[in-house]
């Protein structure tokens, strides 16, 4: 980029603002790759499952578009899409806010679930969507994604849920603290009846969140480069005062660290989510 | 007085008042009997005014003040022939949290709680009550052993969080909370949870899905802290005070958020002016807490502990 070339010997990394940044591109037709810069058209990241065409970054990837990236053609039944965040704490703004992003991501609110087919296996499926509040967790979020896993259970179907969170919800305070508790409970009793759980943390998944159900699949994926943690990397510097490695908190960390079965490439996810699931639809007696 | 709090100079310094009177009385001729009397009668009125209407940010800071009272200090005053058990029997001992077996009227239990320290070099050793993932895994240890030989749990509530430290990241901070509430959702013994201090966030609730939850009067129990609440909300971590009453943090806000139980009423000024009052206080809580869930059968108790946070939660339907 010329940019880049004139700010050579000035500075080693070159500050721009967020908004300029956006303007270098033509909106909409182009896009341009956070990590390694290049411009590609946004039709064929699209079609390359927003996978960086040049570097293999993974784009975000809203609750809507991962499901049709995902699930078998028309074999998705939504649930609970009528439910609301109510004002508990009567935050100010927080209505607001609720309306401008339901404007905005067209969701009622940050996941959706439902039953849905992978490759002929039907599961209960539930996606995070950052594009609504961050994709964090108060009463709303954590109610469907309970009510999806006592579905889940009822139907003895294998629950699938694929995470992008910044935590709990700030705006429903110890409400959303106690969705933890609530979905975590619920994975419980569905793991007691046998009810295979899988997790696929994407970017991000951090606080509340990865303190809960995130963790807690009897298999625990990511995509690659997914930032993935409890407390936030400023925080943490700030409290011990060192600098922390490039790749903390990233999949790749978790991965070495022992904290999840395996890192998998989108273009390959679908694939290895059937062959989980196949390998659990016999049951394992015989 | 040491650990003066803010809100309560006033009754500080009419107390002050008072005493130099007294002392005059007792050097001089003069009679001043009666004007100590009616001053008496004034703190009181001043000190009952001053208690009842606390404010979030004045519980905060008694939730805070240095000579509360830890899970060690209420051990002693509960519980007979405490034996601590340490270690996660995978990594380490985390002091941050501690946890044993001891007699409650004549019957084991398995306490578990935070612990924070009485002086800087203690509070180094026990991370400020702040605890690593290997605090969680012994906690758990020490559940699934409470299982085993069907003892009620009691767990005592009282952190800032879940450290935010690169090893506990490393070792898995997430899923050592997750696991804790995961595990805890159905263990087949009562459990019975207190918040004696600060309850903050997931680092709280990892020792706090329990059959019954109390907080003390002045405890708070948040999913960030006033101060981390400002920052984020107003760029501005001074505003804590604000943030205090705008997330609901109080033991009163909790109740009325039909998170809690009940309130376990402190001794007037705050748990730290008679931790032995303060004791008694829990104790006929606990007594009554653990009676209640003595009677239900194993199931009930996974039953009834699901039911109390499958309904947690404020939503309406479009439909």
């Amino acid at each position: 980029m010329l940019k880049d070339i004139l700010s050579k010997g000035k500075k080693k990394y070159a500050t721009i603002p967020v908004d300029s940044h956006k303007a270098e591109v033509p909106e909409g037709i182009m896009t341009k790759c956070p990590k390694c810069k290049k411009i590609m058209f946004t039709k064929e990241l699209e079609k390359n499952l927003k996978v960086c065409l040049h570097c293999s970054h993974h784009f975000q990837v809203g609750a809507r578009e991962r499901l049709q990236q995902l699930l078998d053609e028309n074999s998705f039944e939504e649930l609970d899409q009528d439910l609301i965040s109510e004002n508990p704490l009567n935050f100010p703004g927080y209505l607001e806010k609720l309306e401008q992003d339901r404007e905005k991501s067209k969701l009622n609110e940050a996941v959706v679930t439902g039953t849905g087919a992978i490759s002929g296996y039907k599961t209960v499926i539930a996606v995070m969507d950052s594009n609504f509040r961050m994709g964090s967790m108060g009463s709303v979020v954590g109610e469907k994604i309970k009510r999806a896993i006592e579905h889940a259970g009822q139907k003895r179907l294998p629950f699938i849920i694929f995470t992008a969170s910044g935590g709990a919800r700030m705006q429903e305070g110890v409400l959303s603290l106690m969705q933890m508790a609530k979905t975590s409970a619920a994975l419980k009793k569905f793991s007691d009846e046998g009810g295979l759980i899988i997790s696929v943390m994407t970017h991000p998944t951090t606080g509340g969140v990865s303190a809960s159900f995130a963790s807690l699949g009897d298999y625990n994926l990511a995509e690659p480069g997914a930032l993935i943690g409890f407390a936030g990397r400023r925080i943490i510097e700030q409290t011990i005062r060192e600098e922390l490695p490039e790749d903390f908190q990233t999949a790749e960390f978790l991965l070495k660290h022992g904290q999840l079965d395996a890192v998998i490439p989108r273009h390959e996810l679908k694939d290895k989510l059937s062959l989980l699931l196949e390998l659990h639809s016999t049951g394992g007696e015989q | 007085m040491a650990g003066e709090l803010e809100f309560e100079k006033p009754v500080i310094e009419l107390r002050k008042k008072i005493d130099e009177l007294k002392e005059i009385t007792k050097n001089a001729d003069v009679d001043l009997q009666e004007e100590i009397e009616k001053l008496e009668n004034r703190l009181q009125k001043l000190e009952s005014e001053i208690y009842k209407n606390l404010k979030p940010w004045d519980r905060v800071q008694i939730a805070r003040h240095p000579n509360r009272p830890t899970t060690l200090d209420y051990i002693s005053y509960l519980f007979e022939d405490f034996f601590e058990c340490h270690g996660d029997r995978l990594f380490g001992d985390d002091e941050a949290i501690v946890g044993g077996i001891a007699k409650y009227k004549g019957k084991p239990v398995t306490v578990i709680g935070h612990q924070r320290g009485k002086d800087t070099k203690e509070n180094i050793r026990r991370n400020f009550g702040m605890p690593h993932p290997e605090g969680y895994r012994k906690a758990l240890r020490l559940m699934y052993q409470a299982e085993k030989f069907k003892r009620p749990i009691i767990c005592f509530i009282d952190t800032k969080g879940a450290y935010p430290g690169k090893a506990a990241e490393e070792r898995g901070q997430s899923e050592a909370i997750a696991r804790n509430l995961f595990e805890m959702a159905g263990l087949k013994v009562p459990i019975v949870c207190i918040v004696i201090g600060e309850g903050g966030s997931g680092g709280a609730l990892a020792l706090g899905v329990g059959n019954s939850i109390y907080m003390l009067e002045n405890s708070t129990y948040s999913v960030i802290s006033p101060e981390g609440a400002a920052s984020i909300l107003w760029r501005d971590a001074t505003k804590a005070k604000q943030a205090a009453e705008t997330m609901k943090i109080t033991a009163q806000d909790l109740k009325e958020l039909e998170i809690i139980d009940g309130i376990i009423p402190e001794v007037k000024g705050g748990a730290h002016r008679d931790v032995a009052k303060q004791a008694e206080l829990i104790d006929a809580v606990l007594e009554q807490a653990l009676k209640n869930l003595s009677h239900l059968s194993e199931e009930q108790l996974v039953e009834y502990r699901y039911n109390k946070y499958e309904k947690i939660g404020r939503f309406s339907s479009l439909k």
